[in-house]
C-alpha cells in the first residue's frame, strides 16, 4: 500500500512521521539526535531507505548521519568539509575581507540516480559532493571560485548555500542559491558556474539590479518543466521561464511578498505554494493569520488557503526548507513552523490538519512518497 | 590508563555510558588523550577539535583535578592524578542559557 514518510528537522532533533496513503493517521518517531540542530533531512529518490541528515551544534560542530533502513536507525558518516585549496576571502558584514569558514550544512540533495551520491550546501557558502554515501566530501570549488566570490556577503542568518536543484532532464545542470549572493547555475555538473540573477531587484543593495548580492530565500522547480523556476526572494516572488536567464516578478495579489518557503504541486507544474510573512523584521504571518497562498497560474494570481489553519493570534514563521509535497494522486502539501507544528494537506492545500503540534522549532520538512 | 568523562551528547554519539578508559602512549597531555579518544571512537572526530585547525572548539573545555586546562598549552602534561588514573579528565560542553 502506498504511503508517505515526512522527514522533519528541528532545532532540537529530527522526527520521522509516517502514514499510509490516506494520510489521516500518523505515526511519529523521534527525536533522533535529541538536542542537536537538524537543519535538513532528505531521502534518496533512488533508494527511499537511504536518508541523509545534517546534524550540528555550536558546541560539537557538524555531523552527517545516514540511515539505510528508512530512518529507523542511523550511523554517523563523514563530517570533514574542507574547502578546496586556499579558501581566500569573502566580504564580511562591515565590508572587509573575511576568510571562508565552514559553519554547518544547510541542505543535502541526494542524487536522482545514485543513492551514494549526495550534494551538500554549506555555510560559509560552498557546494560539496560525496560519491560514497557521505563517508567523504569534496568541494565543487568552481562555484566559490567564481570571480564574484570575494564580493559575496552574508545575510543576517549567515552566508549559506541553502538551495540545490539538479535538473531531472539534464543531470549536468545544477541550480543553487546563496544568501545573500543570489542564484547560480552550472551546466557542467558543477565545474563552472554563472550568476542567474537578471531581473531581480533588491532595494537593500547599492545597485538594486546587481549581478550578485540578492538575498534569494528559496527556489523550486517542477520536474516536468525544469526550465521554469519559482523563487521566493527576501522580498518578491519571482518566476523564470528560461532556467534562470531572466526573472520576472509574480507576487501579484499576495498580502506580503516577503517569505521563505516556496514549492510546486507534484502534478500541476503551474500550481505554486508560498507562505507570506509580514516583513523582514516581523517574521510572522500578516494579521496573525497563517495562510498558505496557492497560484494555479504560475504566479500573479493567488488564493489564500486557510481551512484548518489558525486564523488569529498566530505568530510563527515558516522557514525556507520547511515546505514539501508528496506525489500521491491527490497531491499532499506539508509545512512546518517555528512553533513546532507540522501541517499536512491531503488535497492540494484545500484543507489542512496538524500532524504534530508541539515539536521544537521546525527547520526543514521533506516528504518521501512510498510505493 | 586515563579516565575520560565526556558530555552527554558525545556519550550518545559514541554509544557509551560512564567513563572511557584509554591507554595513552608517553606522557599524557590534552592532545594525546583526544588523539587516543578519536582513534577509539572515530565518530567523535571533529566534535571536540576543529578538523582543520585541530584547535579545541570554543564551547568545549578541558577540566581535571578542579583545574581548567583549556587555556594551557595543548601539549601540557596532565596532572599525575590524571595520568595515574586516580582522577578523570573531563571534556565539558560550555553551559548556555535559554
Amino acid at each position: 500500500m502506498s504511503g508517505v514518510r515526512v522527514l522533519v528537522g528541528t532545532r532540537k532533533g529530527a522526527f520521522v512521521l509516517r502514514a499510509d496513503g490516506a494520510r489521516k493517521k500518523w505515526d511519529v518517531s523521534g527525536p533522533f539526535f535529541g538536542g542537536w540542530e537538524i537543519f535538513h533531512v532528505k531521502g534518496s529518490p533512488v533508494d527511499p531507505n537511504r536518508i541523509y541528515a545534517s546534524q550540528s551544534t555550536s558546541w560539537f560542530g557538524q555531523l552527517i548521519q545516514r540511515s539505510d533502513d528508512g530512518g529507523l536507525t542511523w550511523e554517523p558518516v563523514g563530517n570533514q568539509f574542507l574547502y578546496d585549496g586556499v579558501p581566500g576571502t569573502h566580504q564580511w558584514y562591515d565590508g572587509t575581507p573575511h576568510p571562508w569558514e565552514f559553519a554547518r550544512v544547510w541542505h543535502l540533495e541526494p542524487s536522482l540516480s545514485d543513492p551514494d551520491t549526495v550534494l551538500a550546501g554549506v555555510e560559509d557558502a560552498a557546494l560539496f559532493r560525496s560519491v560514497d554515501g557521505g563517508l567523504s566530501w569534496s568541494e565543487l570549488s568552481g562555484l566559490r571560485d567564481h570571480e564574484t566570490g570575494p564580493a559575496w556577503q552574508p545575510g543576517a542568518g549567515g552566508m549559506c548555500l541553502h538551495t540545490i536543484i539538479v535538473s531531472p532532464k539534464d543531470p549536468r545542470r545544477i541550480f543553487v542559491a546563496i544568501s545573500s549572493a543570489g542564484a547560480f547555475r552550472s551546466d557542467d555538473e558543477g565545474t563552472t558556474w554563472r550568476p542567474i540573477n537578471h531581473g531581480l531587484h533588491s532595494e537593500g543593495l547599492p545597485d538594486e539590479d546587481a549581478e550578485v548580492g540578492h538575498c534569494v530565500h528559496r527556489i523550486a522547480m517542477h520536474p516536468s518543466n525544469p526550465d521554469v523556476l519559482y523563487m521566493q526572494k527576501h522580498w518578491d516572488v519571482m518566476r523564470s521561464d528560461n532556467a534562470g536567464d531572466s526573472w520576472s516578478e509574480v507576487s501579484g495579489n499576495l498580502p506580503s511578498d516577503f517569505g521563505f518557503a516556496i514549492d510546486v504541486h507534484a502534478h500541476e507544474s503551474e500550481t505554486v505554494y508560498v507562505v507570506p510573512i509580514t516583513s523582514d523584521s516581523e517574521h510572522f504571518p500578516p494579521e496573525g493569520k497563517l495562510r498558505v497562498y496557492r497560484s494555479r497560474t504560475a504566479g500573479n494570481e493567488w488564493e489564500p488557503l486557510t481551512k484548518g489553519l489558525p486564523q488569529e493570534h498566530c505568530y510563527v514563521d515558516v522557514l525556507r526548507d520547511a515546505m514539501a509535497v508528496d506525489s500521491l494522486e491527490d497531491c499532499g502539501v506539508y509545512f512546518g513552523t517555528t512553533g513546532g507544528q507540522v501541517y499536512a494537506s491531503a488535497n492540494s492545500g484545500d484543507s489542512w490538519e496538524p500532524i504534530v503540534r508541539d515539536l521544537p522549532a521546525v527547520l526543514s520538512v521533506e516528504v518521501q512518497t512510498l510505493a | 590508563m586515563i579516565r575520560v568523562v565526556l558530555p552527554a551528547h558525545l556519550k550518545i554519539l559514541a554509544k557509551i555510558s560512564g567513563e572511557v578508559e584509554l591507554e595513552v602512549v608517553g606522557t599524557p597531555s590534552p592532545t594525546s588523550v583526544i588523539d587516543a579518544l578519536e582513534a577509539r571512537f572515530p565518530m567523535l572526530l571533529g566534535t571536540i577539535r576543529d578538523p582543520v585547525t585541530r584547535q579545541r572548539r570554543k564551547f568545549v573545555r578541558f577540566y581535571a583535578c578542579e583545574r581548567d586546562l583549556s587555556l594551557e598549552p595543548i601539549d601540557v602534561s596532565l596532572p599525575d592524578d590524571v595520568s595515574q588514573g586516580r582522577e578523570p579528565f573531563f571534556v565539558i560542553g560550555a553551559m548556555a542559557g535559554g
